[in-house]
């Protein structure tokens, strides 16, 4: 059986190299595979255009892709699985709604509060600031609130019920705030791959491996949770100290995606359904490498088609993911007529 | 209670059992003495509502004790890690298993989630003990199913099978023949006393199908409100206590044939 399975994982990191060159290749203008090459050997000062480009625009984005696909993917595999909810995504935790909370306060709160916030630019760097602290803020609130409740579904109403009260409170920013701050505010919803320069990609993927390292940790927990949370505390399952790794994981990865590339949509709810129907498995020690190599090829894949190939035009990254994302998760469900889950 | 020169696996001291909240304790069941012996197959009878299920909650952790002892091996069940309960005794129990997409082949291995390493990596001697519970329950032909496409009655094996996997002493099912037919029922009980027979495990279900208990079980431990009696079927036949299960108006217990019969 696992034969089957080794090929599979031959053939998906195949796929992903070659689109990870192709996504580098692809572009306002499209630049040859030897220049990419080339551009390695080369040094920093004697780069041409098209080399600079490389490496210091594209291959920091093709990265970030693959790090935005792939954390996501297995942060909402986590949840799907902590949750048993197959509509459970990195974000029921309430760390998207914390993000933008905290960016439409940083982008908006001048109109309404004036004074200190208006005292704030509104920089890469003071937006990611802004995005962490407002994640972090709302999800220790949802778990201060939730270790206070025993049933693992209670938590996730909690986290859905935070992510309605920023809402409002965004919602209040919003009407007070001029066009122009209400524009900046949906742009940063877009999401935004391309922005990353390779210092504050660094920190991205310390936090993010971090984040990697905690989801291998709790695999056999994760098998253990498919029996239920009765059997798995019969099988001698710490449930309590699993849960909160579990959840760690998620809000490392998912908190420091959203922080660096915006509120992604959408990936982190199909990658996992994607997965799951193509493998046919439950099986965690399949399904967390198989999620990570299928988050990150759906990302180079979305991003490349975002560029527009040979225009100056670029398509926000949110709207690209669900287009291509939500057929594919429909289709698969059509086809093999039953959920996988 | 006659002494044996058996070992005993689960004993219990003054039992108290019942719910606790800040405010109020209720006793469910109180003064349950109890001592379960190795290879025996164990009946829980008793009405809907007297305790059944807070008894097997209680003895399985799952519930904190309000008063009094249980011990497996003559150690405090709380004394026990979680994980070292977990290799001592294992549950089979009503609620639907949270993926019904997993393998009847992958469902048993996580039986053995105890032993394994941190990433549930199964040995040798893991794979052994996995067929070996495939085969003493029969389900050779359903390995490489899944468990969406199993019925009740096959389903049930199964999860006996990953209780078995597990490898403990102790094997406790709660209501194990529910939704199951006539035949079913009785296949299901007749392999429960097979493997006490065979493996010399303990294993302690409750169960509705009190005339099936009375044939084929080696001791009953009957819950009623007032009291928890625990004997051979055959003494507790003799003493009437089967007729103070349920109230006298619709049904009688016929000594004759052990079963109960509805009044005329």
């Amino acid at each position: 059986m696992s034969k089957n399975y080794k090929y599979n994982f031959i053939i998906l990191i195949i796929i992903l190299v070659i689109l990870f060159f192709a996504n580098v290749s692809l572009g306002s203008i499209s630049i040859p595979f030897k220049t990419i090459l080339h551009s390695f050997f080369a040094h920093a000062e004697d780069y041409t255009r098209q080399e600079y480009i490389i490496q210091n625009y594209r291959l920091p984005k093709a990265i970030t892709a693959i790090l935005v696909g792939s954390g996501l993917g297995i942060s909402g595999l986590l949840m799907q699985t902590l949750f048993r909810n197959p509509l459970a995504g990195p974000f029921v935790l309430g760390i998207t709604s914390g993000a933008s909370l905290g960016v439409a306060l940083l982008i908006m709160g001048s109109s309404v509060f004036g004074g200190f916030f208006a005292t704030l630019l509104v920089s890469k760097w003071s937006l990611v600031i802004a995005a962490s602290l407002g994640s972090f803020l709302v999800l220790l609130t949802v778990l201060i609130v939730s270790s206070k409740v025993r049933d693992t579904m209670a938590i996730l109403i909690i986290g859905l019920m935070f992510g309605s009260i920023t809402a409002a409170v965004v919602s209040v920013l919003s009407y007070f705030s001029s066009a122009e701050e209400l524009q900046q505010y949906i742009f940063w919803g877009f999401g935004s791959l391309g922005d990353l320069q390779w210092k504050e990609l660094k920190i991205f993927a310390i936090i993010y491996t971090i984040g990697i390292l905690f989801s291998i940790a709790s695999i056999k927990a994760l098998n253990t949770l498919l029996l239920g949370e009765n059997y798995a505390k019969s099988l001698g399952l710490n449930l309590k100290q699993s849960r909160l790794i579990i959840i760690i994981a998620t809000s490392l990865l998912a908190g420091t995606i959203t922080a660096f590339a915006g509120p992604i949509a959408f990936i982190g709810l199909a990658i996992p359904h994607i997965t799951r129907q193509i493998f046919n498995t439950s099986n965690h020690r399949l399904l967390l490498p198989a999620v990570f190599l299928f988050g990150a090829i759906v990302m180079l894949i979305c991003d490349s088609i975002a560029q527009l190939p040979n225009t100056d035009y670029t398509l926000p990254i949110n709207a690209i993911t669900s287009l291509i994302g939500a057929p594919v998760v429909v289709w698969l469900l059509v086809r093999k007529r039953k959920m996988v889950f | 209670m006659k002494s044996k020169n058996q070992h005993t696996i689960l004993k219990t001291k003054n039992l108290f059992i019942g719910y606790q909240s800040k405010k109020t304790t209720t006793i469910v069941a109180s003064n349950i003495n109890l001592n379960l012996q190795k290879g025996e197959l164990i009946g829980l009878v008793g009405g809907n509502g007297v305790g059944k299920s807070t008894l097997l909650r209680t003895i399985t952790n799952v519930q904190p004790i309000l008063h009094g002892e249980i011990s497996i091996h003559n150690k405090p069940i709380n004394q026990y890690a979680a994980k070292d309960l977990a290799k001592v005794q294992s549950l089979v129990l009503t609620e639907q298993i949270a993926s019904k997409n997993l393998s009847v082949f992958e469902l048993i291995a996580l039986g053995r989630q105890p032993y394994t390493n941190w990433v549930g990596n199964l040995s040798n001697q893991d794979l052994e003990i996995i067929n070996k519970a495939i085969s003493q329950t029969n389900i050779e032909s359903l390995k490489f199913k899944r468990c969406f496409e199993l019925s009740d009655g096959q389903l049930q094996k199964v999860m006996i099978a990953r209780a078995l996997a597990q490898d403990t002493d102790l094997i406790i099912l709660d209501e194990p023949t529910t939704h199951l037919d006539m035949y079913h029922k009785a296949y299901i009980l007749k392999l429960l006393q097979k493997i006490t027979k065979e493996t010399g495990k303990t294993i302690l279900f409750s169960s509705h199908e009190i005339d099936l208990a009375i044939q084929l079980c080696d001791t009953i431990i009957v819950m009623t409100n007032t009291e928890v009696i625990c004997d051979a079927p055959c003494n507790l036949i003799e003493k009437g206590t089967f007729n103070t299960l349920f109230p006298k108006d619709l049904i009688a217990f016929d000594d004759k044939t052990g079963s109960f019969r509805v009044k005329k």
